[in-house]
Formats: C-alpha cells, sequence, structure tokens
C-alpha cells in the first residue's frame, strides 16, 4: 500500500468526524488496472475506499469548481495549482477546501505500458518504489516506472503542492534539469506549411467526444463555445476546420491558465497528444510575461491585468 | 449450412475476390489502435486486434452524414426543398468483425427501422452490408459479453463466422448472404470433422473464459422507475465528467443530433451523433432542461442500456460486453459495477 494511502484515510476520517468538511474527494481502487477513480466520502465509515497510487493523473480540481460546501481534496501539484487557479477566478472560496498535499512522484501513463506489451493484456500493475511490476496471462515484467510516466510528469517543474493544509509526506526533490519545450521548439522550426499539417494530422482522428475539454479543471464555463446553439458558435461535423476550430479556441482560452497537468491527454480515447497546443502558449506566457499558471495565489495572472507599461504597444 | 476450410495463405486471394465485387471494411492499424477501414488490398487485412478502439457502428451510422442540401435563393424553383444528398450505399463485406459488434447492429435495427418509422440509410446499408465475423478466442478482461446474452463465437448477428485456427480459418455460413460468399470459395475445401472439433473446442474454451457478472432478470421485472431514486446513482456519478466518450465509442448508442449549416444561399442538413452525456442533448427550446444535472445523464445512460431499451423492445439489454466504456472512461466509471448494483440494488463498496 501506498504510504499516502493510510494518512489520506486519517485525515479523511478526523475531518469527517470533527465536522471540519462535508466530504473528501480522492481516489479509489480502479476496476482496471492503472486506474483509479475519482471519489466523494462523505462518512467517516467509508474512508477506507481512498487510496493513493500512481494512477491518479486526472486532475481532482475539476471536481471543486462552484461547490456550495466544504471539502477535503488529495492534491498533487498540478492539482494545488489548479486550485490556486479556482481561487484567482472565483470558482471557490479558499475556507471552503482542506487540502491534503500530496508530494508527486509522477503518474504512471497506461499507454506506454500497453506500447511495450505490444498487444500482451496486463492484468495486474503494481508499483513498488521505483519499480512497476505487470503481469498477465504467461508473463511478468519489471518495467522501470520513471520511463512509463506520463509525457507532462516527466517535465514537470512543480511536483510539490503549491498550497496546502496538511502534506501528506515529505517534499519530493523538484525536477530541474528538464527541457519543457523541446517539442514546441521543434514545430516552432517548421515553416508554416509544416505546422498547419503538423496539427491537422495532430487531430485527423479526432471525434470530438469532448473529453479533453470536461476533464480539464478550467473547463468550467456554462455554456462551452462549442455548445453554444441559438445561433451556432462552431460546426459540429468531423469536418478539418471545425474540428480545429475546437482546438485553437481551446487552446487559447487556457492560456495562461494552463498548468500542463496531462489529465486533457489522459482523457482523450483517440490518445490524441493535446498539450501539443497548450504547451506553445504556456512557452509564450512564460517568455513574455516570466509567468507560470498557478504557482503563487496572490497577483492576478497576466492575460487578465492591464499594465500601463506593457511591452506591447498595440494595446496603448 | 456451408462449412469450408480456408488455409492462411490463400485467405488473400479469396479477399481479394470479394473485393472485386464489393466494398470491404476490415481493421486497420491506426496509431495506437484499430479502427474500421474500407481497404483495397487483401493483405492489408490484420486480424491481430482484439478490438477497434471505435466501434464499427460508424459503418452503418457515420458520426456525421449530410443527409439533404437546400438552397435558399430568391426565385429558385427549388428553393427550399430538401435534396438527398447522393450518399455510397452499395455492398459491402465487413471483414473480420466481433460477434458482439454485430449484435449490435441488431440491436439498434429495432430503433431505425420500426412498424412506424424506418431510417432508410440504415436499413438501406444494412442490407447491403455482409458481416464476416471473426469468433474471440481471447477475448480481453474489460469483455464481459455472455452477461448480457452474447458471446465470444456468437453468431446470431453474422452472415459468416471465422474461426481462427493455427492452419487456416474455419468458415461457417449463417445466413444465405454468407453462403452465397462461401459458396464462391475455390481457395476453400468443405470444413473436416477435426478442423469442427478444433473450433468447437476453442469456443468453449473462450465462453468459459467469461465471468458471468450479473444476472439481468430481476432488473426485468421491476417498474420502470423503479431504480430511478436509488441512492446509489450518487455515487455512481460523482467521478463522471460527462464527455462523450462512452456513448461515442458504444456500438450500440444510436442517439443522434440534427442540424442544418448555411452558408450564404446553400444549406446542407447534418445528422451528427449525439450523447445523453451532453447536457445540450435534452435541452428544451424554452430554455428548460429536464436532465439538467449530472446524476439524471449518468442515470439515463445506464437506465437506457438496462431497462428502457428492454422494456420498450422486450429485447435486449442494449450492451453487447464490448468493454470499451470500461475500458476508455477516463474516470473509470465501470457499467460492469453499475449494472452490478442495478441487479442487485447492492452498493457495497468494492
Ligand atoms: S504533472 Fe507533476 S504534479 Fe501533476 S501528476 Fe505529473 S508529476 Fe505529479
Ligand atoms: S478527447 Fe480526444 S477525441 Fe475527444 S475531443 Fe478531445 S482530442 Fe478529440
Ligand atoms: S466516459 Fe466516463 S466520464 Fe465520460 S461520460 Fe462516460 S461515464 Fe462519464
Ligand atoms: S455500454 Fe459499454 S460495454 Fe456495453 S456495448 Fe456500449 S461500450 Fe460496449
Amino acid at each position: 500500500m501506498h504510504a499516502y494511502t493510510e494518512k489520506i484515510r486519517e485525515a479523511a476520517q478526523r475531518l469527517l468526524t470533527e465536522k471540519k468538511v462535508d466530504a473528501v474527494i480522492g481516489f479509489r481502487h480502479g476496476t482496471v488496472p492503472m486506474m483509479s477513480e475519482p471519489v466523494c466520502v462523505r462518512h467517516a465509515d467509508q474512508v477506507h475506499q481512498l487510496v493513493w497510487n500512481g494512477f491518479c493523473g486526472i486532475n481532482l480540481a475539476n471536481y471543486l469548481a462552484k461547490r456550495k460546501d466544504r471539502v477535503a481534496v488529495t492534491a498533487k501539484g498540478c492539482d494545488s495549482r489548479n486550485i490556486v487557479i479556482h481561487l484567482q477566478e472565483n470558482q471557490i472560496r479558499r475556507d471552503q477546501v482542506y487540502i491534503l498535499g500530496a508530494p508527486c512522484h509522477g503518474m504512471v501513463d497506461r499507454r506506454k505500458v500497453w506500447e511495450f506489451l505490444k498487444g500482451r493484456e496486463p492484468l495486474q500493475v503494481m508499483e513498488n518504489g521505483s519499480s512497476l511490476k505487470v503481469s498477465g496471462k504467461g508473463f511478468e515484467e519489471v518495467l522501470e516506472r520513471q520511463a512509463f510516466l506520463q509525457d507532462n510528469c516527466r517535465i514537470c517543474t512543480h511536483r510539490n503542492p503549491v498550497i496546502y493544509d496538511e502534506l501528506l509526506g515529505d517534499p519530493v526533490p523538484e525536477q530541474t534539469d528538464v527541457d519543457r519545450y523541446e517539442d514546441v521548439r521543434r514545430v516552432e522550426a517548421m515553416d508554416s506549411e509544416g505546422r498547419w499539417r503538423y496539427f491537422n494530422d495532430l487531430i485527423a482522428s479526432c471525434i470530438r467526444c469532448y473529453a479533453c475539454r470536461n476533464a480539464c479543471p478550467l473547463c468550467y464555463c456554462p455554456t462551452c463555445f462549442v455548445d453554444e446553439s441559438r445561433p451556432q458558435w462552431v460546426g459540429k461535423t468531423l469536418d478539418p476546420t471545425d474540428t480545429r476550430t475546437f482546438h485553437l479556441l481551446r487552446a487559447f482560452h487556457v492560456a495562461g491558465r494552463c498548468t500542463d497537468c496531462g489529465s486533457c491527454e489522459r482523457a482523450c480515447p483517440m490518445s490524441i497528444p493535446v498539450r501539443q497546443f497548450t504547451k506553445k502558449l504556456e512557452k509564450d506566457v512564460k517568455e513574455l510575461y516570466g509567468y507560470e499558471a498557478g504557482v503563487v495565489v496572490e497577483g492576478r495572472p497576466p492575460l487578465d491585468t492591464y499594465r500601463p507599461d506593457d511591452p506591447q504597444d498595440f494595446i496603448k | 449450412m456451408l462449412k469450408i476450410f480456408v488455409p492462411k495463405d490463400k485467405m488473400p486471394r479469396w479477399i481479394g475476390r470479394i473485393m472485386d465485387g464489393a466494398r470491404v471494411f476490415a481493421p486497420v492499424k491506426e496509431g495506437d489502435g484499430y479502427r474500421f477501414r474500407l481497404v483495397t488490398r487483401p493483405d492489408k487485412l490484420d486480424f491481430s486486434y482484439q478490438n477497434t478502439r471505435l466501434s464499427p457502428k460508424e459503418l452503418v451510422h457515420p458520426p456525421a452524414e449530410a443527409m439533404f442540401s437546400y438552397s435558399l435563393k430568391k426565385g429558385d424553383p427549388k428553393a427550399g426543398i430538401l435534396e438527398e444528398i447522393p450518399k455510397a450505399l452499395g455492398t459491402r463485406v465487413v471483414m473480420g468483425i466481433r460477434p458482439c459488434d454485430a449484435k449490435a447492429f441488431q440491436l439498434v435495427d429495432v430503433n431505425f427501422v420500426t412498424d412506424q418509422y424506418m431510417d432508410p440509410w440504415w436499413q438501406r446499408r444494412r442490407q447491403n452490408t455482409v458481416l464476416v465475423g471473426l469468433g474471440c478466442h481471447e477475448p480481453c478482461s474489460t469483455c464481459f459479453c455472455t452477461s448480457v446474452g452474447s458471446g465470444p463465437f456468437d453468431a446470431g448477428a453474422l452472415d459468416v463466422l471465422m474461426t481462427d485456427l493455427p492452419e487456416g480459418y474455419l468458415l461457417e455460413a449463417v445466413t444465405e448472404a454468407g453462403r452465397a460468399l462461401l459458396a464462391d470459395a475455390p481457395e476453400g475445401a468443405p470444413a473436416s470433422d477435426t478442423v469442427l472439433t478444433e473450433a468447437r473446442f476453442l469456443a468453449q474454451q473462450a465462453e468459459k473464459a467469461l465471468p458471468r457478472l450479473f444476472m439481468l432478470d430481476p432488473l426485468r421485472e421491476k417498474a420502470m422507475t423503479a431504480l430511478f431514486q436509488e441512492a446509489f446513482w450518487e455515487e455512481v456519478q460523482f467521478a463522471c465528467i460527462n464527455c462523450g466518450t462512452c456513448t461515442f465509442l458504444c456500438p450500440t448508442c444510436w442517439c443522434f443530433d440534427i442540424q442544418d449549416e448555411v452558408h450564404q444561399q446553400e444549406g446542407v442538413r447534418l445528422r451528427l451523433w449525439d450523447s445523453c452525456m451532453f447536457p445540450l442533448f435534452t435541452l428544451h427550446g424554452s430554455g428548460h432542461n429536464p436532465r439538467n444535472q449530472k446524476l439524471q445523464r449518468v442515470r439515463q445512460r445506464f437506465m437506457h442500456k438496462f431497462k428502457y431499451y428492454v422494456d420498450k423492445y422486450g429485447n435486449g439489454p442494449a450492451c453487447v460486453g464490448c468493454g470499451r466504456c470500461v475500458q476508455y472512461c477516463p474516470v473509470n466509471i465501470d457499467i460492469r459495477r453499475v449494472a452490478a448494483m442495478m441487479t442487485a440494488s447492492c452498493v457495497c463498496p468494492t
């Protein structure tokens, strides 16, 4: 059992019994390998459901926007940054959330494990420190966990929660020698035609299911622009223009807000690397404003502030 | 009915001849999954897949189909008249479809072809499509076809059932259309008893490997809305993010939306996949939404599959146990678990 599991259960028990919170949002064991299911525990006698493991990749800040009650929530580095953004955007008040910070070792990408197994089906995947034991019918493999992390986790520089009420374990060392934008620079180096082709190919198999959008904690608009129907804002077909419009607008709508938690990519049933859109904008915001989304609560994010000394003159 | 055996090296020749007379659709590796696509070279067929990511329902019920076009030009004698846009409705053979996915077509037939209404495109595509199925030797751990009235070698919705044997394929005709396909196969020879025994054995093994997870009969007896207020929906719905993954991947989800796209004086009327998971799905023109809450939407999906469909058509359930939604739901909402809750009204946490 992961060391955090006991801590989470203990905290949940305490917070619920003392009526500090109405519910605890965390994860429970999944029904398929390498998946954990978000769960909301309301009674102290149910805290045994809560677990922690390397399959808790979904961003739980997604379950916080516009809540009326008081909840405790387990939060990885990225989840905590999205909580900060929720606070900045008035989606929830600080006194409504009790943050159980989970210093994170990165989350496992099951697609990478599938790819490695080349068609052999994993029936059980167990984590043991830095290794993953994967077994199925007639095989067992021990893999190096680090090599099977989600792409975003491999380059993550905020594994420790940036805001919390309790930490579930000692802080982990932050990765400092990572190049976050190698892939973005590769795309930037293409000519415009090459870039056009690159992004069109990327989304060619998109089925417009919107799992990427709905898995994102930033996408809380009461009516998304793609759902505006009176009049229709964006075409609903699988015509490349419509699909492209969706992806480009979604990316711009999360510019300066995206924490690169990877939930969108994790959720996509067609395995589309949708972070390729958001990462470029993340890089721009960092280079233009020196800003990383959701790292500090104080101050306003660059894209919702006006400064007279703005370096660009088009706005003056 | 006709049963023949075709050695592996002769399959491409047989399939090649089918391709001369019909469009052939088969699973093709695309990215990290498989998908049914038009295949024009017999050596491109790849039966080593377990299940396609998207179900083959897209072959009969395309995700976005332009149904009609119209003109709005003043003075145009055809202004305001819907004209059918020509569609490829000719003969097709779907090779290597899984028995569960074929069964799904049968389940959806009752919705698109009724006494009152007939969907012409669904009906014609179905009529002109021959299904050559591939039995599953090795069902995935997420498959549960035998719990919902089908099975890994269920030939009930197929025209031909193929069994993959070490040296070749056993091809068994199930319908007249299937028989016609096999009658014209000089590559094959009548199947020997050894081949038939070998195939039966494989089928039994596969069937035995699948667990029976729940019994739907007690649910059939209950009043239609008996489960409506059950407390377990609250638990089931929590994690759901209301995306369209489960319904878009599902072979039996048939819901669609109709939209007009108008550019200046020309318009097309489209039919697009829709999903009961989307809030817009039930939004009325008045602004009222009878399924405004996530809980209502999640409940609808499961109630439709296991209760409403069953009650309405005396058939079903409207799930074939393909396991796609189990595997790809981004938050691991597992229909097997929900069905177990619905049938036993059990709320025990796992
Ligand atoms: S992005 Fe960072 S904090 Fe989030 S899961 Fe990955 S490693 Fe952990
Ligand atoms: S989750 Fe994937 S398939 Fe669905 S809309 Fe997003 S990119 Fe497209
Ligand atoms: S795939 Fe899962 S999260 Fe998405 S709508 Fe279906 S049940 Fe909900
Ligand atoms: S509900 Fe899920 S398991 Fe059942 S047929 Fe649809 S996708 Fe397959």
